[in-house]
């Protein structure tokens, strides 16, 4: 039965990163009717960041002969949360400006392929080897690199499930921040105009909503969840390289198909049962299956009830 | 009579492409070759995924899986049969017969995984069906990897070098012919219509589904073709050589020619290939430059070199060609001479 | 020898909204019926139901005595209704020939095998789909555009393809969804004469959707009024000119009153 608790607990630790992930494919999906294939990788450039900004500010671990403080180790650990999400919602603004607004008006398989082109830029840009070498070495290179120990592992054992400090608190910013979006998303005219937005684009600008100001926020929404998802997944799974935002990517924006594309709560849920999913199926049975999951629950999806959980179905109007 | 000429007109294309194959095949120093290897294996897959993505309008992002269809199917076969001898023919005569066998092999195969895979994800609009082709070819890499009838991850070695310059250029030909027949078709234009305005195609009396599995179909088996010759030519087959990456450099190059321009998409994978070849040595910065084309393209010209339109149909070239002009052809879709026009020389 | 096509009390619900209520119409072969209401009154949403778009909520669509009900809109087709689109639908892509190419081809299945081997039939049928092509283009006065790609048709020849393709399904029953919107007068009073000389030289019945009274009442040998999903009236058109329920929905009850014509009691929506 613990095991049972134990994969539950797995799978949600796994599912809040999904989830904040899909949060930024929805949003963006919903706005724009766009699949942002590059938000895999904004995720992984959050990671990243994390990683550089760690480094400049000089981190101490916790594990050496002089730790630091409680309150140091809370102020870094907020820093470089708080500045990777800016960097990321800044990268997000920029991919949205230059990339996706000029083929607005274009059918929409160009801006697909723009998206792959963004995801592929992004990628093999962090692979090149570094270009300079201070204050940071950038690009990473394609070695994988570790992500530093913003904060002591402390390993907990509740009710025989074994957990530790990072779930906790992983749980905790990541339901916060769900929460802080639902707000904003529900409670504020950003976010009214955003779901106007989302119904129509056309009639919302009629309405006087400006439409770029919204959709450029959407991005810089989402990118900022997707970085904070890198933040909270690199602290318990320090290993990350280029190209470790793809498969998470992937399994995020089928975490947003199930919850129904376009509805904010559909990517949460979604989020959380994929990994529950994941984590029960791959503990079961054969983890190396563990990838497949995630397309075979997309495919199901699709063909079952393609609209999601949450989803919404229209009818054209002929 | 009649019979015999049309029958000679249908092959026609294939028994000069034999002619002037054997020729190049003879003559060609490997380096050059291996090359155009490559360029056809990408024409083949260019060309055919046009047909669904083109012609169709539908988004297909599962080409690879197709592709491993019929590498793996080709490969089993030609290393079960790798000692075989026919009763009659010499060694190497049976062993090209053993390709052929396995050619053929690897197309149905792959018609039969574009038919389930085409079925229930044909239902679907834009966004979804590039998103279920993408997992369906992931899916499919995934049961190669975890089987070890297939060798895993490590796949399968060894293969026999069956793939020249004769056998890729005649699977060229093929392709080519194929698409621009189908484009000069009843069949073709109704494609053509699906993509047009699906809605009112089907109230025209066009089996949109049916039609759309079918484009599929024909367009996986010319895939399963095409991994086939390339897992022929490195002698080897491995599900790393069939990732979605693979799907999407192959879409790249049919949006690069013109989504529904065969010429496009031949010029389009000719030129992708050698300028990958040629930026072999850059390594990383290939990809980075790749990927810079693909957004620059898309921001300036969206449509591709040729649009829908193909480069026979420029002036100059009906012109050499010795065709009628536009107007009297009639019934082009974007400007795609009809074959059977009245009145239309040859 | 059974009506081309009967629609039975034929109810369109979307969620809470009953889009069309109880729709009847029989109809026999070489009628001209005119189907008018005010905006929303779901004209189109019967045009749907009867050619396979909607799933009828209720009630039954037969057509050559087959219920089609659960039949898909190409299937449909194919038993003999065609139809034209209230926003012009064509291939815009295509070239007029080829709008009207695909729809001789309407119902045969594959023949990509054919196709691709350049058989002799794949020719045979070739030419005798252009020929046909040919033949409806000139019907309606089309055949110098045959080349030209559709999106570049003046309005009022792209409403004509519209039609024209539509014929080539080799309909028994024609549905027009607006064909004169857009037009000037001259244009208008031409369609009359268009769709009465179809009627004619193909002997099929058709059914027409029109906001343009002096159209609708000019062609149609019978009308129905719908208003909010109901008919409200049947009859010749003189008959409906003069009925006071379809004046009210039209021009309002405040209009009755004004000309002190009696609004009659609520019956039954037949």
């Amino acid at each position: 039965m613990t095991e049972f608790f134990q994969h539950a607990v797995n799978g949600l630790s796994v599912g809040t990163i999904y989830a904040l992930i899909a949060l930024g494919y929805t949003m963006v999906y919903g706005v724009l009717k766009l699949i942002n294939f590059a938000h895999g990788d904004v995720y992984m450039v959050g990671a990243f960041s994390g990683f550089y900004l760690a480094d400049l500010i000089g981190v101490r671990s916790p594990y050496d002969a002089n730790p630091p403080g409680g309150l140091e180790v809370f102020l870094k650990a907020s820093f470089v949360t708080l500045a990777s999400m800016i960097i990321c919602s800044i990268l997000g603004f920029a991919i949205e400006r230059f990339a996706y607004r000029p083929l607005r008006t274009r059918a929409r398989l160009n801006s697909l392929i723009t998206a792959i082109g963004v995801s592929f830029l992004l990628e093999y840009g962090f692979q090149l080897k570094p270009l300079i070498h201070s204050p940071i070495e950038f690009p990473p290179g394609p070695s994988p690199r570790f992500f530093p120990t913003l904060l002591e592992r402390v390993p907990m054992d509740i009710l025989g499930v074994s957990t530790s400090n990072y779930d906790i608190i992983g749980f905790t910013v990541a339901f916060l921040l769900m929460v802080g979006l639902q707000f904003i998303v529900y409670r504020t005219r950003f976010g009214t105009a955003m779901r106007a937005v989302s119904f129509d684009p056309q009639v919302a600008g009629l309405m006087g909503i400006p439409v770029n100001r919204i959709i450029s926020g959407t991005f810089v929404l989402g990118s900022a969840l997707a970085a904070a998802a890198g933040i909270l997944n690199a602290a318990a799974r320090p290993k990350i390289d280029p190209l470790f935002g793809l498969i998470p990517g992937l399994k995020a924006f089928v975490a947003a198909v199930l919850g129904g594309i376009g509805s904010v709560p559909g990517a949460m849920v979604g989020g959380l049962v994929l990994g529950t999913a994941e984590e029960f199926v791959a503990g079961y049975t054969d983890s190396s299956y563990r990838d497949a999951i995630a397309f075979t629950v997309l495919i199901i999806v699709l063909l079952v009830r393609p609209t999601g959980i949450f989803g919404r179905v229209t009818a054209e109007k002929v | 009579m009649g019979r015999l000429l049309s029958l000679f007109r249908t092959f026609l294309p294939f028994l000069v492409g034999l002619v002037v194959l054997a020729g190049l095949q003879a003559v060609m120093p490997p380096v050059f070759a291996v090359i155009l290897l490559y360029m056809g294996v990408n024409v083949v897959l260019a060309v055919s995924l046009n047909v669904v993505n083109g012609f169709t309008g539908q988004f297909s992002l599962g080409h690879a899986g197709f592709m491993a269809v019929g590498a793996y199917t080709a490969a089993k076969i030609t290393l079960g049969l790798s000692g075989f001898q026919f009763p009659v023919l010499g060694y190497a005569v049976s062993q090209q017969l053993v390709f052929a066998i396995a050619l053929g092999a690897a197309m149905a195969m792959a018609a039969v995984a574009g038919f389930l895979v085409g079925m229930p994800s044909l239902r679907l609009r834009g966004d979804y069906l590039a998103i279920v082709t993408l997992g369906f070819g992931e899916i499919i890499r995934s049961i190669i990897e975890n089987m070890k009838f297939l060798g895993q991850a490590t796949g399968l070695s060894g293969l026999p070098q069956r793939s020249n310059l004769i056998w890729v250029g005649m699977s060229v030909i093929a392709t080519v012919v194929m698409a621009q027949r189908l484009a000069s078709s009843t069949q073709g234009r109704a494609l053509f219509a699906i993509r047009e305005d699906e809605v009112a195609a089907e109230a025209m009396g066009v089996d949109t589904t049916g039609y759309k599995v079918r484009a599929f179909v024909i367009s996986a088996a010319y895939a399963g073709l095409a991994g086939a010759l390339i897992a022929h030519a490195i002698q080897l087959s491995t599900p790393r050589m069939f990732t979605f990456i693979r799907s999407i450099e192959v879409v790249v190059m049919v949006v690069l020619g013109g989504l529904g321009s065969i010429s496009g998409s031949i010029v389009a994978a000719c030129t992708l290939t050698v300028a990958l070849e040629a930026l072999r040595e850059f390594q990383a910065y290939r990809m980075v430059a790749y990927a810079l084309l693909l957004i620059l393209l898309m921001l300036t010209r969206p449509q591709g070199l040729f649009g829908t339109r193909e480069i026979w149909d420029l002036p100059f070239f009906r012109r050499l060609l010795r065709r009628p002009a536009l107007a009297s052809d009639g019934g082009s879709a974007g400007a795609r001479p009809d074959s059977n026009s009245a009145g239309g020389t040859r | 020898m059974s009506a081309p096509l009967e629609v039975t009390n034929v109810t369109m619900r979307f969620g809470g909204l009953k889009a069309l209520a109880d729709f009847t119409l029989i109809m026999q072969p070489g009628e001209l019926v005119g189907l008018i209401g005010p905006n929303g009154a779901g004209k189109t949403t019967a045009f749907n139901a009867i050619t396979g778009v909607y799933v009828p909520s209720e009630g039954e669509v037969k057509v050559a005595g087959v219920r089609v009900n659960d039949e898909k809109p190409h299937q449909i087709c194919t038993r003999g209704i065609a139809r034209t689109f209230q926003n012009i639908r064509l291939f815009k892509q295509l070239t007029a020939l080829d709008n009207v190419r695909i729809a001789c081809h309407a119902g045969a299945q594959s023949g990509f095998f054919d196709a691709l081997f350049l058989t002799g039939h794949h020719r045979r049928e070739e030419a005798r789909i252009r020929a046909r092509a040919e033949e409806y283009l000139e019907v309606m006065g089309l055949s110098h555009r045959r080349d030209e790609i559709s999106r570049n048709l003046p309005y009022g020849e792209q409403r004509r393809l519209e039609i024209a393709r539509a014929l080539a399904t080799g309909p028994k029953v024609l549905c027009l969804d607006e064909p004169a919107a857009g037009m000037n007068a001259a244009e208008k009073t031409n369609l009359m004469g268009l769709v009465r000389s179809i009627r004619d030289r193909f002997g099929l019945a058709i059914l027409i959707i029109e906001h343009d009274m002096r159209v609708a009442m000019g062609i149609s040998e019978r009308m129905l009024v719908l208003d909010h999903g109901i008919t409200i009236a049947q009859g010749k058109p003189e008959a409906i000119r003069k009925n006071p329920k379809v004046i009210e929905a039209y021009l309002g009850d405040a209009y009755l009153e004004e000309k002190h014509i009696a609004v009659p009691p609520q019956e039954n929506s037949k």
